[in-house]
């Protein structure tokens, strides 16, 4: 009986371990493909994360428009938005220290976040679960919808890893991230690629945002306490490596999960805790060599 | 003649420095003061380090608790808590910045801000910081354990002192060899690497200066306010601080010192009106960074040699 | 001859008062030259005379230039770098920018085809039999000269008619520097417009109708390949040898 009732703990754990991990994961990899090609950290992630999870909301309060569209519209909204940001803002700085990248991202999410808090106010909202009900595994229930999150997200980053290193529209993008005035040389249009891109990492975390909705409460401050999680992941994983930011992504969602079962104090703890270890076990730098460029 | 504007200027601040608390709320001045203080240690990394460390707060906030944890649980007098404090935020700079030091630029900020996550954490967690209720009742214990500083008035003008003396002080460390090393490692690491100094170490020296420097400041508001919260700990106050020295300007002395007292005279002005402190500090931030990145103070100083050339071009 | 029948073709690309800076330095002091239809022109002069830079500002990777630059009578001056590489001037560069995280294939495939007239897939690897061999091992795994290669060929792909060519025997042995301008030669043959950026002055005889003599970022001679061998003496002391 209680073997039972811990295995039960344990894998739920894990799963729910998984699902934040799908995030992570989804999130993780925006940010590096943002980041090698504009060397921008994009603090508004989360806050862009946030948008992706209210448009949705909004889509099925004010127009009931419900889960599955939204699932396609609220990213492309957040996008635009995202691609608009870029060409008034993100352009203006690309030739100057990339902290300033960082600061005016930091800046922007402040300014959303702040917004949204304001006119919808800061409790969380829920949202309505369109995969209701779940299968019994004998050892634990699995509702259907965590499972559609996992399997969703993985096919997302599998999907975006093999465009990235086996098309030629990821040659495109890996080579701008080496030297972009090369590429430009040979006639493409760069800086509408860059725009892109941008929207691209933004429509990523938006479309988490919407994944997030049914799970968490729909609130402002839902993105930014997840951001710096994803800052430490992707410590870990590696900024420059796709690939490795997104199974960053997975494994440290799992870690945490079973944390919660071992110790759960120090669940908020263990991805910092394993960032250090990182940084000990490599202090010349995870991604250094794309920085030093 | 720029020597007297200086004399002149310097006096003035000094007179309404001492008659201000008579006229204005003391525990805003106080607050402007210990934000000074940490804009200036934030400054330090930034401005003339060329480090960009954004998880100040949990030298900030870390050292409030402890502090505050000194005042309540010994006998130990106001200014040796405070100090005790400074010390405690350099120990934990040591630690910190001997893991991140050798990142550079964007990494050294997103491993700060993460370790700033982890002290935040371990605060909201550990029993005696009072988790989200914070610390409250933090005594001001008699400055030298006899005088008495419950009045706020008072003890503005301890605050006054002690901030005078870390201005002088940081002033003394800018304008030191020292200060040029650190400026020099800003503009060029590798030629400083062979001049024979370890740009590392002095990176190192710097952080810790500024850690010990950004606790002082956190004590000091700690027994200002009279409790410490989770949000002095928090990214949003790393934000800040961030606002405030790049709104006064950045590598300046007196920077800082405007910055600081805007944003915090602000936050007072926009306190009823939900978020728009900071939405306010948000766009602050965005249109100093697009048009003004010099800040106020390094804008009226490039004003001030602009009009200088001209008449001297004149005359 | 060669000469003779070059001056005969059209303008293809007419620099006249070109000035050009980095940041706050400037760097090209008003170049006038052109080049014609079919020509091979190169630009000599020391290390830092302004070669790299004026290839550079023709391709709009120099933000800040004046003066006129006209391909076939468009002015080039105030369009971006990829409208510049559109109006059909290939650019192979100094350091041949070859891409570490692609293939050789990719490397190669990875210019757009801009118009009709540039090599098929097919054509440059008969062509660069070498390349073909290696074609998927990482780009910049291959040997100095494979890469040089390399960087020409993948602008051929692009139908551009104009190429910039800057210093592709730099830091190559003898016998790949021979085989760079045999490939030269050919693309001559084939008819393209070259500039091409040299130091090696015997490299630049075998090949180029003219040469244009840069120094402290202005032209201070044009000689023809015909002229060289009576102006050698005064074309040393202009390149220090």
């Amino acid at each position: 009986m209680f073997e039972n009732l811990s295995t039960q703990l344990l894998f739920g754990q894990l799963l729910l371990g998984l699902i934040n991990g799908s995030f992570y994961a989804m999130l993780s990899m925006g940010l590096a493909i943002i980041f090698g090609l504009m060397n921008v950290v994009n603090f508004a992630h989360g806050a862009q994360y946030m948008l992706g999870a209210f448009v949705a909301w909004l889509l099925l309060n004010y127009l009931g428009i419900g889960y599955w569209p939204a699932l396609v519209i609220a990213p492309l909204v957040v996008a635009v938005f995202g691609m608009g940001i870029e060409r008034l803002l993100l352009r203006r700085l690309q030739n100057l220290d990339h902290l300033y990248g960082l600061l005016a991202t930091y800046a922007l999410a402040l300014v959303i976040e702040g917004l949204i808090r304001n006119q919808y106010g800061s409790t969380g909202m829920p949202y309505e679960n369109p995969l209701p009900g779940g299968m019994n595994l004998g050892f634990m229930f699995v509702p259907y919808y965590r499972l559609w999150v996992v399997a969703f997200s993985l096919v997302v980053c599998i999907g975006t890893w093999l465009v990235i290193e086996h098309t030629k529209l990821g040659a495109y993008l890996r080579a701008a991230n080496e030297k972009p005035q090369i590429v430009e040389t040979f006639g493409i249009n760069v800086p509408r690629m860059i725009t892109l891109t941008y929207g691209f990492g933004v429509g990523l975390a938006a479309l988490s945002g919407v994944l997030a909705a049914p799970i968490y409460q729909v609130s402002p401050s839902m993105g930014s306490n997840l951001i710096i999680v994803v800052f430490a992941v992707v410590v870990i994983g590696g900024m420059g490596s796709i690939a490795g930011a997104a199974i960053a992504g997975y494994l440290l969602g799992a870690i945490e999960g079973l944390t919660k079962v071992i110790y759960p104090e120090g669940s908020s703890l263990v991805i910092f805790l394993f960032m250090i270890v990182a940084l000990y076990l490599r202090p010349g730098g995870l991604i250094s060599a794309k920085e030093s460029n | 003649m720029n020597r007297t504007l200086v004399l002149v200027l310097g006096v003035v601040v000094a007179a309404l420095a001492l008659i201000a608390p008579f006229y204005l709320y003391p525990v805003m001045l106080m607050t402007i003061m210990c934000f000074v203080i940490f804009a200036c240690s934030f400054n330090l990394l930034l401005g003339y380090t060329g480090l960009l460390c954004f998880g100040h707060a949990m030298f900030f906030g870390g050292s409030a608790y402890f502090t505050g944890y000194l005042l309540k649980t010994t006998w130990l007098s106001t200014e040796l808590a405070i100090l005790a404090g400074a010390a405690a935020s350099g120990v934990l700079g040591l630690f910190i910045g001997s893991l991140s030091i050798k990142r550079t630029g964007i990494q050294f900020a997103m491993i700060t801000l993460a370790f700033s996550q982890f002290v935040f954490f371990i605060l909201l967690q550990s029993a005696f910081t009072g988790g989200e209720d914070g610390m409250q009742g933090i005594p001001r214990n008699p400055l030298l354990g006899f005088i008495e500083v419950r009045d706020n008035t008072t003890y503005y003008f301890f605050i006054l002192t002690l901030t005078v003396l870390l201005v002088l002080l940081y002033y003394r460390v800018i304008h030191s060899p020292f200060g040029e090393v650190l400026r020099a490692v800003r503009d060029n690491e590798q030629r400083v690497e062979s001049l024979g100094f370890r740009p590392e170490r002095v990176k190192l020296i710097a952080f810790v200066i500024s850690a010990s420097m950004a606790g002082m400041a956190g004590g000091m508001k700690a027994t200002v306010y009279q409790f410490a919260t989770l949000t002095d700990a928090s990214w949003a106050v790393s934000g800040e601080v961030i606002v405030m020295t790049l709104l006064g300007g950045l590598g300046t002395l007196t920077g800082p010192i405007f910055g600081a007292g805007i944003i915090i005279w602000l936050n007072e002005q926009l306190a009823g009106f939900g978020e728009w402190a900071l939405i306010t500090q948000g766009i602050i931030l965005l249109v100093v960074l697009v048009f003004f990145r010099r800040g106020f103070v390094g804008e009226l100083g490039a004003l001030w040699r602009f009009v200088a050339r001209r008449s001297g071009k004149t005359a | 001859m060669n000469s003779a029948a070059a001056s005969a073709g059209a303008t293809m690309l007419d620099v006249r008062d070109l000035h050009a800076w980095y940041a706050e330095s400037h760097v090209l002091h008003g170049m006038n030259f052109d080049v014609r239809e079919g020509e091979l022109l190169t630009l000599i002069g020391r290390n830092g005379a302004g070669k790299t830079t004026t290839l550079r500002s023709i391709m709009g990777l120099l933000k800040k230039r004046t003066g006129s630059i006209k391909l076939r009578d468009q002015q080039l001056i105030g369009k971006r770098t990829f409208e510049i590489a559109r109006m059909g001037i290939g650019y192979c560069p100094e350091d041949r920018a070859i891409f570490s995280s692609l293939s050789v294939r990719e490397n190669m495939f990875l210019p757009p085809v801009l118009q009709s007239g540039g090599m098929s897939d097919d054509d440059l690897f008969t062509a660069f039999p070498n390349l073909k061999a290696r074609a998927g091992s990482q780009g910049t795994k291959l040997s100095g000269g494979e890469q040089q290669m390399l960087a020409i060929a993948r602008i051929l792909r692009t139908g551009s008619r104009l190429l910039l060519l800057d210093e592709p025997s730099e830091g190559l042995a003898p016998v790949v520097v021979k085989e760079i301008g045999e490939l030269i030669k050919r693309l001559k043959q084939q008819g393209f417009t070259i500039i091409l950026v040299e130091q090696n002055l015997r490299f630049a005889r075998q090949v180029a109708d003219r040469h244009v003599v840069v120094e402290n970022g202005k032209v201070v001679d044009i000689v023809t390949n015909a002229e060289l061998e009576a102006d050698m003496d005064r074309l040393k002391t202009y390149l220090g040898v």
